[in-house]
């Protein structure tokens, strides 16, 4: 299955600038926060400084005298007119789920939850009047460290809700052997502690913070017969069923818009706090609300993503045959579970076998509540962590063997005559072939190269040393079957629905049920209509985002709008053309089936008669001649549900150099070679692939949420927060295998998370590989120079992260100039 | 990010700009390019009722010949300083260590002694004047006084300003023909340094005649590493040599522990990279 895409003359496959981003990059279009409406009202939040603690009052009367002023309300005030924040996947029937307001007046769960909201004229007169919002706090024993809070129901420890009795959420579970998928792993482990090998870890995975780059911002209009609410959301159509579902207010009665919205990664997937509490004090004052967030608010209240702590047992013979893998993780939830919540880990539990045909396989998860910021999915959400923990652990089973860490992957992994294959999780991977995108990866690395680099260094002992991490990930993306959702007791289906509308003048609107926020879906969207309807690229505009336009969708996540919304479009299209097909006969005085359709033009085998698509809907426009009993319309709509997950995988291969002295990991090369199917814009991939990259290197690197005891949020602003920037990374040496999706007509795969999926264990791999010859076989993340230091010097993997910052812009300063 | 609000006022002179001060004293901010102090009121850490702006001073911009030093106008940008040519002959070591100053954005605003006197530790400016013996001069109501570079840094975004002052002018002793480095340990690009290193060299043939070293954010203030500087007078520009000198570099020094790294670590760093900035400054990095 596996051949270079043929170059082609159509839209497929075309690196297309994209449509979008002038107006994208320039900033004048419509931002959420650039949306001004006549008589509008701005808010701002009064939050709690606190992680746990009881409101025992709260006084309004100075903030309500400020200037202009309009109002000022507490959770008591808004009552249930607040509606609640949702949980939409409960993992197990009896969840622990506590009741999670947008704005609690009793009891607040993690700092940064709103207590109260200032309504006033400027943003910057109910920013003034929300510091005079005096409110008393009782203290409360917070849950902050997660392996504390996961025992505390059995020795006292602090609740994150004393009323539950417990901190643990859920424990879900899969073992191959009940599921009939696998053999049972407790005796592959017993098998291998007698005559085998058994490679025992504890791996964290650090708390991180999506940081996209536009901050959450709200617009809620209640003058019209519908309420209208403006979003930075990627899920304008679940936002709109949950703002019903909770509120009581119809659906009809609502329209929600995600106008163009600046990035996501999953912190957008949620139905916020802040939204609500907009929606329910415009409904209250009658008038226009605004409340667009801070970057320090959207760092400690957008959800937080990853945190578990991942205990791992593999177990493989002595020539390095894995036999068995048992997972077991403790997730942080923290303070409430969010919309997808526990789910996240659940998601990773179908992954953690990722390309091997392990004969037996347990995972487990206990989901845990803390006085923390809530999580949820973030760019990869489960994946990513189950492809760290499997792919260090492969390195760590190589190094045992002192075998090089690709041998062993071969050794394991599915070969490509064995697609389709079913895997110990129970997944049916329909195509791929790691061999060809592992060899193509090793040309493009210099591989062998770099390995005689490295073993010369260590030989001469070079205090810069080499290292070099291999991630042979896949992942499962494109959500996703219904039914298989409906298994899981996921609260939604995963279908997308699409709708091609044929203009009187020849152009073409295409609406998608998918929300994009910067994954470039009007350019590629425009390039499979173009080709698959004959029409010219710019003759087609992709509509979305607006409940009124779009009326039904699943929005965007998961790597899902092209596999399953391109599906979609695909198949409206088509029924387009078919409409299309007896208008052409009639018109063309011939027979159905002696027409062909190519090239946009139904055309008469055999003779030179025919005509173009859009000719067809100029004459429907028209109606003045067409068939008895057909409709005046070629306008089509499709629903696809996907009949499988869709499953990428790729090589990648990093090096890094380590300075020994002061620990600095430097990015000496990487290079990755993706099999994403069929690519639709090569430009748009590498973008995907090339953002995603970076954004799993900074997990492995950089980027990481630290509280302190006191559950203060310490990496509250991006001082602290090291997000990088292009100066920080290397260019990448990107390409492609391609093989095709089974499960899609037009053999594509999902690319959104590949990059961030890959590149962490890829890069923590190499620093570990750098560090072997010191005795160091683990550094935990992100891998900071102190870290590395320590592992070199001290043994163990770094060290915990110093739970403060350095106090830059103080308060306390002297003769600031 | 909405300040509280405040009033403004912009003067011409810095007679002007002192009267604004005594007139507003405790409720009044100074502000030079702002890269410090805006973030300050933008999360509503501080909310004066004045803010005196620098900015239109045209008197405090540009660097001049002094004789035996330079003298850099408080308000001159980081990137005016850096490229100029008399800093480069002069004292390079002030624009090495600007090249590694925030970013280009930050530079072309924030001004050399506005850095100075915000006084944060991890600032770049602030080892380097130190390690050049730079003099600082500050205008208050009873006329000007120039106080040398060991005094005036006095504790966490603390100098001997007082606060009816206003810094003019830093002179910085001419060191034509010596050698610099700024090494500056950080873990993404646009980060405060963990640690850096400033150092300039006088050689004489192949050893180190002089050198002068600038800790930064290895203490509560810029820090001279004077223990180092006199191991290394007399040494060869060795590896080893300079190794052995540098070795001394966290001498007295007491640096924080955050989420960059623990105090042992940076006494560690500080050594390390001592060393290299040395032997760069010397030629031989």
């Amino acid at each position: 299955m596996t051949a270079t895409q043929e170059p082609t003359q159509g839209e497929i496959g075309r690196d297309r600038r994209r449509k979008e981003d002038q107006r994208l990059i320039t900033g004048r279009t419509r931002w959420t926060d650039n949306i001004t409406l006549p008589g509008m009202l701005h808010l701002a939040m009064v939050r709690s400084p606190f992680p746990h603690a009881r409101i025992t009052g709260i006084d309004t009367s100075a903030a309500k005298a400020g200037t202009n002023v309009v109002a000022v309300y507490t959770g008591a005030d808004l009552g249930e007119s607040q509606g609640a924040c949702i949980n939409a996947w409960p993992v197990v029937p009896d969840q622990v789920t506590p009741a999670h307001l947008p704005m609690p007046s009793d009891r607040v769960a993690f700092a940064g939850e709103t207590v109260a909201v200032v309504v006033a004229r400027s943003a910057a007169e109910a920013r003034d009047a929300a510091e005079l919002v005096e409110v008393d706090y009782e203290e409360l024993p917070a849950a902050l460290d997660l392996k504390e809070s996961a025992e505390a129901h059995t020795n006292g420890g602090a609740l994150a809700h004393p009323d539950l009795g417990t901190n643990v959420s859920a424990v879900w579970r899969f073992d191959s052997a009940e599921a009939g998928t696998g053999g049972d792993v407790e005796q592959a482990i017993a098998e291998a502690r007698q005559d085998g090998i058994v490679i025992e870890r504890e791996y964290r995975q650090q708390r991180l913070i999506p940081a996209f780059m536009e901050p959450r911002s709200v617009v809620v209009d209640p003058t019209g017969e519908q309420i209208t609410m403006w979003s930075a959301t990627q899920v304008p159509h679940i936002l709109r069923f949950a703002l019903a579902a909770t509120t009581g207010v119809p659906e009809s009665k609502i329209r929600v818009i995600a106008p163009d919205v600046g990035g996501g990664f999953g912190g957008k997937l949620q139905q916020t706090p802040e939204e609500m509490i907009a929606f329910a004090v415009a409904r209250k004052l009658g008038k226009p609300v605004k409340f667009t967030e801070t970057r320090s608010e959207s760092l400690l209240t957008a959800h937080h993503g990853r945190d578990q702590w991942q205990r791992l047992t593999l177990a493989a013979t002595k020539d390095g045959h894995v036999t068995g893998l048992k997972v077991d993780l403790l997730a942080d939830l923290g303070a409430y579970v969010a919309i997808v919540g526990g789910g996240v880990p659940v998601l990773g539990a179908f992954m953690f076998n990722a390309i091997y045909k392990f004969p037996a396989y347990q995972f487990q998860t206990t989901n845990v509540l803390t006085n923390k910021t809530w999580t949820d999915a973030y760019r990869g959400a489960g994946r990513p962590e189950a492809t760290f923990a499997i792919e260090r652990l492969m390195d760590e089973l190589a190094n045992e063997l002192g075998k090089d860490p690709l041998e062993v992957r071969e050794m394991n992994w599915i070969k490509h005559e064995e697609f389709p294959f079913t895997t110990v999780a129970g997944l049916e991977y329909d195509s791929g072939n790691y061999e060809a995108a592992t060899a193509r990866a090793k040309e493009m690395f210099g591989y062998d190269a770099l390995r005689a680099e490295q073993a010369e260094r260590r030989s001469r002992g070079d205090k810069v040393q080499l290292g070099i991490g291999v991630s042979t990930f896949t992942e499962m993306c494109g959500l996703a079957p219904s039914r298989v959702l409906g298994s899981l007791n996921y609260g939604a289906g995963g279908w997308e629905h699409a709708e091609v509308r044929m203009l009187p003048t020849g152009k073409v609107e295409v609406v998608t049920g998918a929300s994009a926020h910067g994954q470039g879906h009007e350019t590629a969207f425009s390039q499979i209509v173009a080709d698959r309807l004959g029409v010219p690229f710019e003759d087609v505009e992709v509509l979305h985002g607006d409940t009124q336009i779009s009326h039904k969708g699943l929005d965007t996540y998961g790597s899902r709008s092209l596999v399953v919304g391109g599906e979609a479009l695909v198949r409206a299209v088509d029924k387009v053309i078919e409409k299309a097909k007896p208008v052409a006969a009639h018109l063309l005085e011939a027979s159905a089936d002696d027409l062909e359709f190519s090239g946009g033009r139904f055309s008469v085998r055999g003779t030179d008669q025919g005509m173009a698509i859009t000719e067809i809907a100029t004459a429907v426009f028209a109606a003045h001649n067409l068939p008895d009993g057909v409709e005046a319309s070629i306008d089509s709509e499709a629903t696809y549900d996907p009949v499988n997950f869709n499953y990428p995988h790729g090589t990648h291969l990093c090096a890094v150099e380590v300075d020994t002295e002061t620990g600095q990991v430097r990015m000496r090369k990487y290079a990755c070679c993706d099999d994403i199917g069929n690519v639709i814009n090569p430009l748009i991939v590498s973008g995907q692939v090339h953002g995603g990259l970076v954004q799993g290197i900074a997990q492995a690197l950089w980027e990481e949420a630290v509280y302190d005891e006191n559950g203060t949020l310490v990496t509250g602003s991006f001082v602290d927060y090291l997000l990088p920037t292009a100066a920080d990374t290397i260019s990448f040496d990107l390409d492609h295998t391609t093989s095709p999706a089974t499960t899609n007509s037009l053999g594509t795969k999902g690319v959104g998370e590949a990059g961030t999926i890959a590149s962490t264990p890829a890069v923590v791999n190499a620093v570990v590989d750098a560090l072997r010859p010191y005795g160091v076989h683990d550094v935990a993340m992100p891998c900071t120079p102190e870290r590395v230091w320590r592992a070199i010097n001290t043994g163990g993997s770094g060290g915990e992260t110093t739970e403060a910052a350095a106090p830059h812009f103080d308060e306390s300063e002297g003769a600031a100039q | 990010m909405i300040p509280a609000a405040f009033e403004y006022v912009a003067p011409t002179s810095v007679e002007e700009a002192l009267a604004a001060l005594a007139e507003h004293g405790d409720d009044a901010k100074v502000i030079a390019g702002g890269q410090s102090l805006l973030p300050v009121l933008r999360m509503r850490l501080n909310a004066p009722e004045w803010v005196i702006d620098l900015g239109r001073i045209d008197s405090l911009r540009g660097v001049r010949d002094g004789g035996d030093h330079l003298a850099i106008g408080a308000m001159t940008t980081h990137h005016d300083v850096g490229e100029d040519p008399l800093i480069h002959e002069h004292a390079l070591l002030i624009s090495k260590a600007i090249t590694h100053l925030a970013d280009a954005q930050v530079r072309h605003r924030g001004t050399f002694g506005g850095a100075l006197a915000h006084a944060d530790p991890a600032g770049d400016l602030g080892a380097p004047a130190l390690a050049l013996g730079s003099t600082f001069v500050v205008q208050g109501p009873g006329g000007t006084r120039e106080i040398p570079a060991d005094d005036f840094f006095v504790d966490l975004f603390e100098t001997s300003i007082s606060e009816d002052e206003i810094l003019t002018e830093v002179r910085v002793p001419k060191h034509g023909g010596w050698g610099a480095a700024y090494e500056k340990f950080v873990r993404i690009a646009h980060q405060w340094p963990i640690v850096a290193v400033a150092a300039a060299v006088r050689m004489e043939g192949d050893t180190i005649a002089e050198a002068r070293i600038g800790l930064t954010n290895m203490g509560s203030t810029p820090l001279r590493a004077r223990a180092a500087e006199q191991a290394l007078a007399g040494q060869p520009a060795t590896e080893e040599g300079v190794a052995a000198g540098a070795a001394a570099a966290a001498e007295g020094t007491n640096p924080p522990s955050d989420l960059n790294g623990d105090a042992d670590y940076r006494r560690h760093l500080a050594t390390v990279l001592t060393r290299r900035a040395v032997l760069a400054a010397a030629g031989r990095g």
